[in-house]
């Protein structure tokens, strides 16, 4: 595991826009947060949503007794550590197999927050945790999974925000040998939601899923720091984000760094992000970054495209009278569907596909 | 019975150097019950005259009328097109992924009918069409033409055809890259639904190997953007003798 580099002495510097961490990001959107400008109250404002279960505890423990497990350079993240009293501690017993999803729902109306949660999965426990974030807020989060060797763990985080909130997190996942770590970044709502997602493997045979969707409208920035550090053997990575925009001055981001060090030999990592341009004025940054210091691996590729919604698919559907309209919906839905598909409840499934079609139905696209 | 009735229709396409015209005056008139095959060499506007008429928003229309029972064609959107009676198989049938068959099928079995099927009655519709095409029943949970055959995406075209049943149907080189078999398999589907709804067919091809199955009643020899002959099905013989050449030279 990393040790925690951080000094607290020295801040991290205030960020100017001109950093490549920050060049894409609407830093006057977020005024006040990156530059400690504004006051932001220690609360707490995630709650469990799914009945209990046997398998796991979930509670409140003071900060300093749950230290974080990764070094940052993030300034929010920083400021989070800094500040947070209290951590959400979510640990799933050691051989646990808990069947229903562990879902917790974040509620928050026009509050500003700081948030730490970390999750533990036992070894050779397997669990799914749902996090739904609704509701309008200005937070910073940080979430750390922690899997002990041979855990599965499915990790699904949905931004169904209203579209005045700001969110700026880091979800880093510590994956132990033999652990599997499934995720699914759904990032729908908000005005800027900035996530990064980020993976590091602590034994060989360790796997992860880093996908997600986006779909952007009218003023919307959503932005997806990927980051997987391969600095062991023979550990596994897959990504695949895909996203839609619609609408003036909708704006998404996706940065897909992969790393693999000169002592991973047998990494074998594949990533992949897609975006759907729906109408004019929209704008989709698409950054695929590939290191590899040994050539011993068992494969490594990256791909990315960018385009305009495929006239013709519409013109099939709409051949065998569908109107263009719900034509549309097909096709979008349908895009969408591949990573949806993975959120193995269809409720949740149908939700995120009905507030797409909305959002969509919204900007007339 | 139902009438496709086309007159002097031009049709062009936008170049770089500007508007092209690929149709250069065609009349031809379908009528329920009855098979054209419209047979012509690569680039002649074979095609062309199959996607205009079904709306491809490619195509220009310079002149010309098509109307179906007397009701203007052209001036209908793609959708209504269909719900007015049309049906393109196409040629080059289009991936649409993560939209499954049976999603897909019902989609545009509500929208033709105005009313979704009953579920019950639907499934065992679509598996009675599937069965007769020689179709396997998990195809209906695949991706829209993605990753099928050749094969299979014609079958397709013609499950489309025979659950959709329209008044007149277009059949854009249907029979290109298709086995023996196949080819059997989707002329059975198409002799089924003309035998069934009595529907007009619009038989476009390169080829004379199709009407072996598929027995025309009129011929129509494409060249250079209109009719240059018409005959009855002798007439395909006398193509597969001698070929397109003479009415290239032109």
């Amino acid at each position: 595991m990393t040790t925690l580099t951080t000094n607290l002495l020295n801040h991290a510097k205030t960020p100017t826009g001109r950093e490549e961490a920050w060049r894409f990001t609407p830093l006057k959107r977020i005024a006040g947060f990156h530059d400690r400008a504004i006051e932001i109250t220690d609360q707490v404002s995630l709650f469990l949503k799914s009945p209990n279960q046997h398998g796991y505890t979930l509670q409140l423990q003071p900060a300093d007794s749950v230290p974080p497990s990764s070094a940052t350079d993030d300034v929010i993240v920083e400021r989070i550590r800094e500040s947070v009293s209290q951590v959400t501690l979510l640990e799933i017993n050691r051989d646990a197999e808990i069947s229903e999803p562990i879902t917790l729902n974040r509620k928050n109306s026009s509050n500003r927050e700081l948030s730490r949660t970390v999750i533990r999965a036992g070894s050779n426990s397997k669990a799914t945790v749902i996090i739904e974030n609704t509701g309008e807020s200005l937070i910073g989060e940080e979430i750390e999974i922690i899997l002990d060797s041979g855990a599965t763990l499915n990790f699904i985080t949905l931004q169904e925000w209203e579209n005045s909130t700001v969110h700026l997190a880091r979800h880093h996942a510590v994956i132990g040998k033999d652990a599997t770590f499934n995720s699914v970044t759904v990032s729908l709502g908000g005005s800027v939601v900035r996530i990064l997602p980020t993976v590091e493997y602590t034994g060989p045979g360790a796997s992860a899923e880093l996908f997600g969707v986006y779909f952007a409208t009218d003023g919307q920035h959503l932005e997806h720091r990927i980051h997987v550090e391969h600095g062991v053997p023979q550990a596994k990575s897959r990504v695949n984000y895909k996203g839609a925009l619609a609408g003036k001055d909708a704006r998404t981001v996706w940065i897909g760094d992969v790393f693999i060090r000169a002592v991973a030999e047998g990494t074998d990592t594949y990533e992949l992000n897609r975006n759907l341009l729906l109408t004019d004025g929209a704008r989709a940054d698409s950054v695929p970054n590939l290191e590899i210091e040994t050539g011993e691996i068992v494969g490594a590729g990256h791909a990315s495209t960018t385009g305009r919604f495929d006239d013709e698919q519409l013109f099939y559907l709409m051949s065998r009278g569908i109107p263009s309209d719900e034509a549309r919906r097909l096709v979008i839905r349908g895009f969408f569907a591949e990573i949806i598909a993975k959120i193995s409840d269809e409720v949740i499934q149908e939700r995120l596909m009905a507030r797409i079609d909305t959002d969509l139905s919204k900007v007339g696209a | 019975m139902s009438s496709l009735v086309i007159k002097n229709l031009r049709v062009g396409v936008e170049t770089d150097t500007g508007l092209t015209e690929i149709l250069k005056g065609v009349d031809l008139t379908v009528n329920s019950g009855e098979t054209h095959a419209i047979m012509g060499p690569n680039g002649s506007g074979k095609s062309t005259l199959a996607y205009s008429i079904a709306g491809h928003p490619k195509y220009t229309i310079i002149g010309g009328t098509v109307t179906l029972d007397g009701v203007d064609v052209l001036e209908m959107s793609v959708d209504e097109r269909a719900k007015a009676g049309l049906f393109l198989a196409m040629q080059y049938p289009v991936e649409v992924p993560g939209v499954s068959v049976s999603n897909f099928l019902r989609t545009a079995a509500t929208a033709l009918r105005g009313e979704a099927p009953k579920i019950r009655t639907w499934v065992g519709e679509v598996k009675a069409a599937m069965t007769k095409l020689n179709m396997d029943p998990a195809f209906s949970e695949r991706s829209v033409n993605e990753g099928f055959s050749g094969g299979e995406k014609k079958r397709h075209e013609i499950l489309q055809l025979e659950l959709l049943k329209p008044k007149i149907a277009i059949l854009d080189e249907t029979d290109s890259g298709l086995d023996v078999d196949a080819l059997r398999i989707v002329s059975e589907g198409v002799n089924r639904v003309k035998a069934e709804s009595n529907i007009g067919v619009l038989l476009i091809t390169h080829y004379t190997r199709i009407l072996r199955y598929i027995k025309p009643d009129f011929v129509h020899v494409f060249a250079n953007g209109h009719i240059v002959e018409e005959g009855g099905a002798e007439l395909a013989d006398k193509l597969e003798e001698n070929g397109y050449a003479e009415y290239i030279k032109s």
